[in-house]
């Protein structure tokens, strides 16, 4: 069970209003991910659900209850906190007991809890430390951990990933997808990467200033941003776009195209320009041309062995079923 | 890292730091040192160092003579007293003020220091007559409330400053762990901030030990500490270096070991956090 | 950010140290300033009506009132400066590698621990004793005639031995900051050329601006109220009662509360101004 609702719910802090009139659903064993840039209001909105800030108006319900006005504690929700928040007075077992100790659960009840909980998370050999003598990883694993052993109806994740470095990121990443998909609990995670974004999600809520931009699969926002700033944000390297007459040509305001959407020839193509910058990573070569129109330097995505000199002129053509048309409001126009 | 230092810089700066160091030191040595003379050996003239017969008569003397015993018991009383009554009043509203701040809060820790920067002397009649009124003077309850009070702001300040380390993330896991209020402040908050209440203990029993203006004005004889006991040496009767060298001993020994441990503190703890 | 439940939660608990911090100011506070406005003898006929400023005028008017500012000014500007001085220098000493800096440290730091009545008592027998003190003896080895500290050079041996007393302080936060002092600012401008005494006078002693403040703003709150060493040492004789002790004698020695509370109005109002500028800079620090 995990069914949550949010309707018309709304947070300000003082004069300041952080949450419009937000309505959202999440159903029983998504794994949904709320992803937008810094501000957004993204963690607001788990900790609004977490019952960690009080909303302004509006219902929460969870599992088809009012859960508005319920105390974080009675929510069945387990959260895992971007700086983990273990208690570094306790050792990784009594970290992992301290929910179930609150709960009243007896010990023998506890210790099996435990043992399985550490035992799926590789961390059998650590109970007795305390979070301080463990590596960032391991961490982790106990706050995730600590979550599990009280089997919530859903967890929330408030970029729990950002203090690890690159390596251990993509592990914990499949580990939690893996997690994911044992559990099948649902799980409602935050984050300002959209990689993990879209990598892990069954559903992306997109979020700028409070307001959500679009919902969808992450394969649906790729293909069928609703609008520029969902297109800008979703895909990387970021698309890129092209306004004035190059745009107008296609009978929009804006047109948007991805990196590894532009054909590139030293013959011929729709547009020119001379190669700029060019990062070769192997599998791929990114190329930086400024090319008329565009609101930035074009980044093309072209095979790694394709080896273009600085200043080369060089022609460019977008795939046409991959272009994307924007009004002068930033809406997609189909 | 660092370059290594070359040794003869840093025998020249060993050689000077130790010289000012023991210079500075030198007073409460020489105090140490008279206290196990005898009162001839103690005003000798040249001065003898080491080289004198070492007893313990003038603690005896002391310990005898002036009811030593009593202002000790007071003067643990009263500091220990204060600081123990003043940590249970700061502990909750410090808490208040580090984990559910409002727009008031800063205003509220100023305000609070404010009282500490009052000048005892503008308020020493009322407070003395209040004492009278109520029948506190020289009495250790008065003394322990009044030297409470003076030292709350700081009491709150260093809870505060130490509270504010404690990451709200954590107090907030333990409430989505289901910990209520009380247990949230008994399992979680009060191990963590174990070291910081005993550093903030620390600190304020040695200001309410050394405080010598109402200790000095509100007792008589019965509820005394050892400032005034010291105090009641400063007229001289014949030949006393040594025993009031040993009565001094007596009445630092203590602190002065409290002291070193709680080097760290007294700069944050003093300076309101301005200084870390 | 907190939930309505905690927010009231926070303000039950802080009802207690509030209120006790308000009474404890306002009572005494309100009572000084009625007495200030009141003839008050309570040994010579007790209250004897309201007298307006009187008070007022008469405490600054007194033959002892201004040489007691000038004696609180010396006491406290000569430890000020005594202190942050020789804290300085002391605390870039502190901060050099050398063997045993630990011990050095406590060495240091040892007088401030040290309670007053006691510090002043010593000072004033077992060195400054005109017969049997170690300066004496130091002085007669010397073939010079041994000076009578407390009453010839009575504000100089007082702040000697508040300097004493004060001089750890300083030199434990100017030393705090100085370690705060990122390594990497003094290897930039090893790099740019700059000589030990430029890197300490543009890089070590911009640093320690803010310290040095403090240390002033806090030294001086508590130089105002120096009473002990005052009270065991000359009990107020040989020009060394500061205004403090000024008004501790109209108070407590000659009963003369209206005038003493009168006193004490000064003090405070004195007291508040360094405090404020002390208040701007610990508030700012705590927006940081």
């Amino acid at each position: 069970m995990g069914h949550i609702s949010l309707n018309q719910v709304t947070k300000s802090f003082g004069d300041v209003n952080v949450i419009p009139p937000l309505d959202l659903e999440i159903n029983d064993g998504e794994f949904v991910v709320f992803v937008g840039p810094s501000g957004c209001g993204k963690s607001t909105l788990l900790r609004l659900i977490a019952g960690l800030e009080d909303v302004t108006s509006g219902h929460i319900e969870i599992d088809g209850k009012d859960a508005t006005e319920v105390p974080p504690a009675k929510r069945g929700l387990a959260m895992v906190f971007q700086s983990y928040a273990l208690y570094p007075h306790m050792s990784v077992r009594k970290n992992i007991a301290f929910p179930l100790r609150m709960a009243k659960v007896d010990q023998a009840e506890q210790d099996r809890k435990i043992e399985a909980a550490a035992k799926a998370l590789n961390l059998t050999d650590y109970l007795d430390r305390r979070p301080g003598q463990l590596s960032g990883g391991q961490r982790q694993r106990v706050a995730i951990g600590r979550a599990i052993v009280r089997e919530p109806a859903a967890f929330l994740f408030d970029e729990p990933l950002s203090n690890l470095d690159a390596a251990l990121r993509v592990n914990m990443r499949l580990e939690i997808s893996e997690l994911h998909q044992t559990l099948d609990t649902t799980m409602i995670y935050v984050t300002h990467d959209q990689v993990e974004a879209m990598t892990m999600a069954d559903k992306i809520v997109v979020l700028r200033a409070g307001n959500i931009e679009q919902v969808g699969s992450p394969l649906e926002l790729y293909r069928a941003p609703r609008n520029k700033f969902v297109a800008g944000f979703i895909g990387s390297p970021k698309m890129n776009f092209l306004t004035g007459a190059t745009a107008a040509a296609h009978g929009a305001h804006t047109i948007g195209i991805r990196p590894e959407h532009i054909e590139i020839s030293r013959e011929a193509g729709a547009w020119k320009g001379k190669v700029g910058v060019s990062e070769h990573l192997g599998s791929d070569t990114f190329f930086h041309i400024p090319v008329a129109d565009a609101e930035d330097t074009l980044t093309v995505r072209a095979s790694g062995e394709l080896g273009l000199e600085r200043g080369e002129e060089v022609f460019l053509s977008p795939i046409m079923e991959h272009l994307h048309m924007f009004d002068a409001q930033g809406l997609a126009v189909r | 890292m660092a370059r290594a230092v070359t040794t003869n810089r840093k025998i020249i700066n060993t050689t000077a730091a130790w010289a000012i160091g023991l210079l500075i030191f030198f007073p409460i040595l020489w105090t140490i040192l008279t206290s196990f003379k005898t009162e001839a050996q103690a005003i000798a003239d040249p001065p003898i160092f080491l080289g004198f017969d070492w007893t313990l008569e003038n603690y005896g003397v002391v310990m005898e003579r002036s009811n030593y015993m009593r202002f000790l018991t007071n003067s643990i009383i009263i500091a220990g007293g204060s600081t123990i009554l003043g940590i249970i009043i700061a502990v909750p509203a410090a808490w208040s003020m580090a984990f559910v701040p409002s727009k008031r809060t800063k205003d509220i820790l100023l305000w609070m220091l404010s009282t500490k920067m009052l000048p005892a002397v503008g308020v020493l009649y009322p407070i003395y007559l209040l004492f009278i009124k109520m029948g506190l003077l020289d009495t250790r309850f008065g003394l322990t409330i009044v030297l409470m009070l003076i030292n709350l702001p700081i009491i709150v300040w260093m809870l505060y400053t130490y509270f504010k380390e404690i990451p709200g993330e954590i107090l907030e896991a333990a409430r989505m762990d289901g910990a209520s209020l009380r247990e949230e402040v008994l399992y979680v908050l009060t191990p963590m901030a174990i070291p910081g209440i005993a550093s903030t203990l620390l600190l304020n029993v040695i200001l309410a030990w050394n405080e010598a203006f109402w200790t000095l004005n509100l007792t008589a004889s019965k509820a005394a500490p050892l400032t005034a006991f010291i105090a009641s040496y400063s007229s001289p009767e014949g030949l006393f270096f040594a025993k009031l060298s040993a009565a001094s001993t007596m009445a630092i020994a203590p602190i002065l070991i409290l002291g070193w441990f709680s080097q760290k503190q007294l700069v944050s703890g003093l300076t309101f956090g301005a200084v870390k | 950010m907190a939930t309505q439940h905690s927010r009231a939660a926070a303000r039950i608990m802080m009802a207690p140290a509030v209120f006790l911090l308000l009474v404890w100011m306002l009572v005494p506070l309100t009572m000084t300033l009625y007495f200030s406005f009141k003839k008050y003898l309570p040994l010579r006929g007790g209250d004897l009506g309201w007298t307006g400023f009187d008070n007022y005028v008469r405490f600054v008017t007194s033959s002892s009132f201004w040489p007691s500012v000038q004696t609180t000014l010396v006491i406290v500007g000569g430890v000020l400066f005594i202190t942050v001085i020789l804290g300085i220098m002391l605390a870039v000493l502190l901060n050099q590698p050398m063997w045993g800096q630990g011990i050095v440290r406590i060495l240091v730091i040892a007088p401030f621990f040290v309670m007053p009545t006691v510090s002043a008592l010593v000072w004033k027998n077992m060195f400054m004793d005109p017969v049997n003190g170690l300066f004496a003896h130091l002085w007669k080895f010397f073939g010079a005639e041994p000076v009578q500290w407390l009453s010839q050079a009575s504000l100089q041996s007082i702040v000697m031995i508040v300097s004493w007393q004060w001089l750890p302080f300083a030199t434990l936060i100017l030393l705090t900051a100085i370690q705060s002092l990122d390594r990497e600012q003094l290897e930039a401008a090893e790099m740019d050329g700059a000589q030990p005494v430029q890197r300490f006078a543009f890089i070590t002693l911009p640093h320690l601006g803010r310290a040095i403040t403090i240390v002033i703003l806090i030294q001086t709150i508590f130089l105002l109220a120096i009473f002990a060493e005052i009270f065991v040492t000359t009990g107020g004789a040989f020009g060394t009662r500061t205004l403090t002790y000024l008004i501790f004698q109209r108070v407590l020695e000659s009963q003369n509360v209206g005038l003493g509370s009168a006193g004490g109005v000064y003090a405070i109002i004195l007291a508040n101004i360094v405090a404020i500028f002390l208040m701007r800079i610990v508030g700012k620090n705590l927006d940081a």
